[in-house]
């Protein structure tokens, strides 16, 4: 009974298969992401990407139909270019980071919705807002492990750099230049795995695989490696839990995901080691030292 | 004695409005130089322009043949993310980064190392402390901890030694002296004039622009601090564009 509703459905269908090994590689590479968004206050600015990455994905989707990689390109080249411009701009300015990634997001928003009404054909855009992760083939999944082999690989050269920047950036200043390549390469991974996501969520949901996973692990552990593994594993648990609940439910995977992390956070944030609120209300007695 | 620094006419800011105004001069290799004057006189503009995080709207600093690896860095730690996760033993550990760069290794030469530079500022058990459960004064002594470790010719201390206790101010202070006596050369933004007088062998008094540049016992009078007292924080946007270039220089 128990084995039939947890691992059946995974050992009977393909699709579950194959959504739970994309679950994972999104979970190994976003979770991290997820973590350096939060601990660099930037959680609101992977939203903003996802809006971004919306009007590429769109064009792709006009040019190509239901095609992977025209959407996948289009929403990389309108992430990259809202995220590299709105990077380039604040740090050559002085601009918040925030202030001038809205004003770029809003633009591609405006440009895409823009594209999508010349052409005035009636769009059924439900997929690229809401993903479906049960439908992914072989390709789909390959497409989205090599972009999780890739984060992981860049966010391990960048990783020194992105670490000094988040805690002391005017002493990185000093002994390196690579605190600014570091940060675009940061904010290319963030699109990066915004596409990715938006093949399984969709782009409205893909960052909550990223930003509630960090957000649970916040609650659980004072260590940025620990914080990291935590995120990873509530990552591809809400996953795992949300295709089961999809399949079980007919609940839509993407938002099964999503509230199954949401449970997970809510958990962590009442009973959660650092700062949890029953630890807050029952805090034992202080200790000595 | 070789000069460790050459300021040519330097003028430092932001979006062209001037922090530091028509600087010139230059600081002698193993001084011991204390940068004073009242808030908003530039003293950590004219720092982190020495470090080059600030570039100058004109003029030129010279390093007299220091490189950036040659120069440490204590920043305000008001600049710091304190509620970022990381260790103590992490954060000092950054201090080698000219040694491990993007991928070297922390072997065990480097663990000694920054283990000893947590130890001599009196830090002992505290490295895998997170340094967001840190005292400031503790936080102060973890940047001196780091500072020794990048083992520089030229260090650059920004107002190192505020909102700490007489007792960090003391043992910090012996270790800016110890930097001192082993021949580096050390600038410092303080506000402690006793301090100065006591301690610090030659003064740069700010205030927008340089007032008195010396012999602590020659500058450190209340004339010129006097003079420093009465700057005024200006900052207009409608300011002509300036033509103290044809006044030349206004250095000591």
């Amino acid at each position: 009974m128990v084995y039939d509703a947890l691992i059946g459905p995974f050992t009977e269908f393909e699709f579950m298969r194959r959504a739970l090994a994309a679950v994972i590689a999104l979970s190994l590479a976003g979770a991290p992401i997820g973590v350096f968004l939060m601990l660099r206050r930037m959680s609101l600015v992977g939203d903003a990407m996802a809006h971004a990455i919306l009007p590429g994905a769109a064009v792709g989707f006009l040019l190509s139909g239901l095609n992977l990689f025209a959407m996948t390109a289009g929403g990389l080249i309108a992430g990259f270019a809202v995220a590299i411009l709105a990077g380039l701009v604040a740090r050559s300015t002085g601009l918040k980071e925030d202030a001038s990634l809205a004003t770029f997001y809003l633009a591609s928003l405006a440009l895409g919705v823009t594209i999508v009404s010349i052409n005035g054909t009636n769009i059924d855009l439900l997929h690229v807002l809401f993903g479906n992760i049960l439908a992914m083939d072989d390709q789909t999944l390959l497409v989205v492990a090599f972009n999780a082999t890739v984060t992981l690989l860049v966010l391990a050269v960048i990783y020194r750099p992105l670490v000094i920047e988040s805690v002391d950036p005017l002493f990185l200043r000093t002994v390196s230049r690579a605190g600014g390549p570091a940060h675009l390469a940061f904010l290319a991974l963030v699109v990066i795995n915004l596409v990715n996501g938006f093949q399984a969520l969709g782009t409205l949901l893909a960052v909550g695989l990223m930003i509630l996973p960090a957000g649970i692990a916040r609650f659980w552990s004072r260590d940025l490696t620990v914080m990291i593994c935590i995120a990873v594993v509530a990552a591809a648990l809400s996953g795992y839990a949300g295709l089961v609940l999809s399949f079980q439910t007919r609940v839509p995977s993407g938002p099964a995901i999503i509230l199954v992390a949401t449970v997970l956070y809510i958990v962590s944030v009442l009973f959660g080691r650092v700062g949890g609120l029953v630890r807050q209300m029952f805090p034992g007695r202080h200790l000595e030292a | 004695m070789a000069a460790a620094l050459h300021f040519h006419n330097v003028t430092l800011g932001y979006d062209r409005h001037p922090a530091v105004h028509h600087l010139n001069g230059e600081v002698a290799a193993g001084a011991l130089v204390a940068v004073i004057g009242p808030n908003g006189a530039g003293k950590s503009t004219l720092l982190r322009g020495i470090v080059g995080i600030v570039r100058p709207l004109d003029g030129s600093i010279h390093l007299g043949g220091l490189d950036s690896r040659d120069i440490a860095y204590l920043p305000q730690s008001a600049e710091i993310d304190r509620s970022f996760p990381i260790s103590v033993f992490d954060f000092v550990g950054t201090g080698l980064w000219r040694d491990a760069g993007l991928f070297g290794g922390i072997g065990k030469a480097a663990r000694e190392k920054i283990l000893r530079a947590i130890a001599s500022v009196g830090l002992n058990g505290f490295e895998n402390r997170p340094i967001g459960t840190l005292s400031g004064g503790q936080m102060q002594r973890i940047l001196f901890a780091r500072v020794l470790l990048q083992n520089a010719r030229l260090i650059v201390l920004d107002e190192p030694f505020n909102a700490i206790d007489s007792k960090t101010t003391a043992d910090l202070l012996a270790l800016v002296k110890h930097w001192h006596g082993e021949g580096r050369t050390v600038l410092a933004a303080l506000h402690d004039m006793e301090m100065v007088r006591n301690h610090f062998t030659e003064t740069l008094v700010l205030a927008r622009g340089p007032v008195a540049w010396g012999p602590t016992a020659e500058v450190l009078t209340p004339e010129n601090l006097m003079v420093a007292m009465r700057m005024c924080e200006a900052f207009d946007d409608s300011a002509a564009a300036c033509a103290a270039d044809d006044i030349g220089s206004r250095a000591a």
